[in-house]
């Protein structure tokens, strides 16, 4: 089995998610962007598991949708406290920490 | 008399200062000199105001039972066997083998010190009760001459050099507060503080002086140091000479650090009269009498101190014969004459019992001059220029009868006190020294010279000729208060020289602690007879220029020597440009460096670091997404270099 298909998945959907976090200002969808990120590591993971026959990659790739589980719990609730401040969703609003 | 060397003399010295005993009997109370005038010091200065009424007299009973316990200390000290003995007060400083007593030596040096201090103060001080019975501050002007009474009884009476340190910067305290007495007075403040700061040059000297002392020695107790300065070798005897000489010059107004007495004449006139005139001021020469062991070993340092002198002797003669302030024209003399007492230090065993005897005279006749200065200022209503006096012998006759027997003695007409003291001074010149001796010596006549011109025109432009009055002026005779005590000073000045010299009773008296004197002097030596002449040529130039003719009220431009010696030889000039000015370049120099240099560099360090930081601050935009992307940008190059190193 070829993993060159897996990989270049993996890759088309992490730049993706790259530049989705580079270039939309909706909080939401960031996030999204984010989780596709995610994701796609979790896709080289576990291909790279089945190439080599063992579980790790496999069992990685659970540790990181726990730890993007957890992540989505807390950023979701900033995400809800700064829109009930702000009434915007927009990153760029949140600039305040700045020089 | 036999003839002794120098050696032999330190030899007997050492020998004799072995011999001092506790005190006993009377002696025992001797802390009694100090504790009387203290007690007064602090009664009038903390009492303050509460004590206004009563306060001058009980700064006139003090001294004067100090002087009662002297004369019976001196009276006791000549009845007993032993004419040095040391009273135990208390252990000031004991550190391991080092040890500060402060104990009080009697002996036959510091008796005559303690007679004078104590006679003439009292006498003065008395006369302070007339002179300053308008004023103000009497109470604080009799708590100060307290003070310095007791802070002078101090140096005279300690047994060591660190105690004498002690009454040396008391009475320098006390010499402050009393010239600035009239603080109110810009130039009596500027004065204070010029004599102040002149002083701790001299002090500085005296203080590097006790170091070595303690550095080499191990001990500042005068018999431990006489003890051991003949093993010490030549080099460090020299060197205390030297500095010793530096702390005399600046209590005694010598050269080079004469330039303060003049001003310090902005004190009240009896300030003049009993610190720098009478006692003060020869704080210089005891501290050079009393270390004679020291000197007995540096000829350097005794030709020194003969040179500084000398030189002072004809600085403060030339000053005093220009001067029209009667009180500087004074002080210009009490340079001259403390001139000679150093330049009789300087003389060696040959010449210090006359230091003393000439200090003690000297004490009686321009202590009073001063006051007699003082009765005619009084009358005159505050007024100083002698060119404003003339014709006052009328009017202030027992003023002008104590003034002349003092200008008398201090000319040097036998049989009057000068004359004793001044000439064996003067002769002993051409026997030290060499060549050089003769030097000294011929100086020492021209002085004499001048001491009998400046005192001729003084007593010319002050007591005869026409009136040159201010319009309102009504001359008076003083009070009996202030009479008194220059009638008893008259009397003084008259008999002391006589006294202390015809039968050697000075030198006698003094031999325990100074040695004798290698020759002995019979009276109209070739020297004196010189001196005689010069002396009466003096009285005669004298009169030549302001008796035959009549004296001009303004002053006339006069030569340029005359001009020199109204700006005082241009002592202050010389010290503003060689020492103030280079040091006022200097401390700008260095203001410059610290502000320009220092800070500078730790300014433009710090604005370099702030700016930078500045503009890198611009880096935090706020925005997410910037981050995000170095974070991106970070990440790539990390990968790529991980690619590089593998490849």
């Amino acid at each position: 089995m070829s993993p060159v298909h897996y990989v270049a998945l993996s890759v088309i959907l992490f730049v993706i998610g790259g530049v989705g976090v580079l270039v939309r200002r909706n909080a939401i969808v960031v996030f999204m962007c984010i989780e596709l990120m995610l994701n796609a590591c979790n896709l080289a993971f576990v291909a790279f598991a089945s190439l080599h026959g063992n579980l790790d990659g496999q069992v990685i790739a659970f540790f990181v949708m726990v730890v993007a589980a957890a992540e989505v719990v807390v950023g979701l609730a900033i995400l809800m406290a700064i829109y009930r401040a702000r009434r915007s969703a927009s990153v760029d609003d949140a600039n305040l920490l700045k020089y | 008399m036999t003839t002794l060397t120098g050696t032999a003399l330190a030899d007997v010295a050492r020998a004799q200062a072995l011999t001092t005993v506790p005190a006993t009997g009377a002696l025992k109370l001797s802390w009694l000199l100090l504790a009387l005038p203290l007690f007064g010091a602090v009664v009038l200065l903390v009492g303050g105001r509460r004590t206004d009424r009563w306060g001058h007299l009980l700064g006139c009973v003090l001294p004067v039972g100090a002087f009662v316990y002297g004369v019976i200390a001196f009276f006791t000290l000549l009845g007993d066997t032993s004419r040095e003995q040391d009273q135990h007060l208390y252990t000031y400083i004991l550190v391991g083998h080092f040890q500060a007593n402060v104990s009080l030596l009697i002996d036959p040096l510091s008796i005559c010190f303690v007679l004078l201090i104590t006679g003439v103060g009292s006498l003065i001080i008395i006369y302070s009760v007339g002179y300053m019975a308008h004023d103000p501050g009497r109470r604080r002007f009799f708590g100060y001459l307290n003070l310095f009474v007791a802070s002078m009884l101090l140096l005279v009476l300690a047994d060591n050099y660190l105690v004498l340190y002690v009454g040396w910067e008391g009475v320098g305290l006390a010499s402050y507060l009393l010239i600035g007495f009239w603080q109110d007075r810009n130039s009596a403040a500027v004065a204070a503080k010029k004599a102040f700061v002149v002083n701790r040059i001299g002090d500085a000297g005296l203080t590097l002086a006790i170091f070595l002392m303690f550095s080499e020695f191990g001990t500042v107790s005068f018999s431990g140091v006489f003890h051991q300065v003949p093993a010490g070798g030549n080099g460090v005897a020299t060197a205390l000479g030297f500095l010793l000489l530096l702390g005399a010059c600046g209590k005694s107004a010598q050269v080079p650090l004469q330039s303060w007495l003049l001003d310090a004449m902005e004190g009240p006139t009896p300030v003049s009269a009993l610190i720098h005139a009478a006692t003060m001021v020869t704080a210089g020469v005891y501290l050079l009498v009393r270390s004679n062991a020291i000197l007995a070993v540096s000829e350097d340092a005794r030709i020194a101190i003969a040179v500084v002198g000398t030189v002072t002797l004809l600085f403060g003669g030339i000053i005093a014969s220009a001067k029209d302030d009667i009180k500087k024209s004074l002080a210009g003399s009490t340079m001259s004459q403390i001139g000679y007492m150093t330049l009789g230090a300087g003389l060696g065993p040959e010449g210090y019992v006359f230091a003393i005897a000439l200090l003690l005279a000297h004490g009686f006749y321009k202590a009073g001059l001063f006051l007699g200065a003082g009765s005619v200022i009084h009358a005159m209503d505050d007024e100083q220029n002698m060119r404003k006096f003339g014709g006052l012998a009328r009017f202030l006759p027992i003023t002008q009868v104590t003034f002349g027997l003092a200008y008398l003695a201090i000319i040097g007409i036998p049989p009057f006190s000068g004359f004793f003291a001044k000439d064996p001074i003067i002769e002993g010149d051409f026997t030290e020294h060499g060549t050089g001796g003769w030097i000294l010596g011929i100086c020492a006549l021209i002085g004499a010279g001048l001491t009998a011109f400046y005192m001729t025109r003084m007593m010319l432009m002050t007591w005869y000729g026409k009136r040159r009055w201010a319009a309102d002026a009504h001359p008076h005779e003083s009070p009996a208060v202030m009479t008194w005590p220059m009638v008893i000073l008259a009397i003084g000045s008259v008999g002391a020289g006589g006294f202390l010299i015809i039968n050697d009773r000075l030198t006698k008296f003094l031999a325990p602690v100074v040695g004798v004197p290698p020759v002995s002097h019979g009276f109209l030596s070739t020297a004196g007879i010189v001196t005689l002449v010069l002396a009466l040529a003096g009285v005669a130039l004298g009169w030549v220029m302001y008796g035959r003719v009549p004296v001009p009220e303004v002053a006339p431009h006069g030569n340029p020597l005359v001009v020199a010696a109204r700006k005082d030889l241009y002592g202050d000039t010389f010290n503003e440009s060689v020492l103030m000015r280079p040091g006022q370049w200097g401390t700008r120099l260095s203001v410059y460096f610290d502000n320009r240099g220092v800070d500078g560099l730790v300014n433009s360090l710090a604005a370099l670091i702030g700016g930078t930081s500045g503009r890198w601050r611009r880096l935090q935009t706020g925005f997410v997404r910037s981050y995000a992307l170095s974070m991106f940008f970070g990440a790539a190059v990390l990968v790529a270099l991980l690619l590089a190193v593998r490849l």
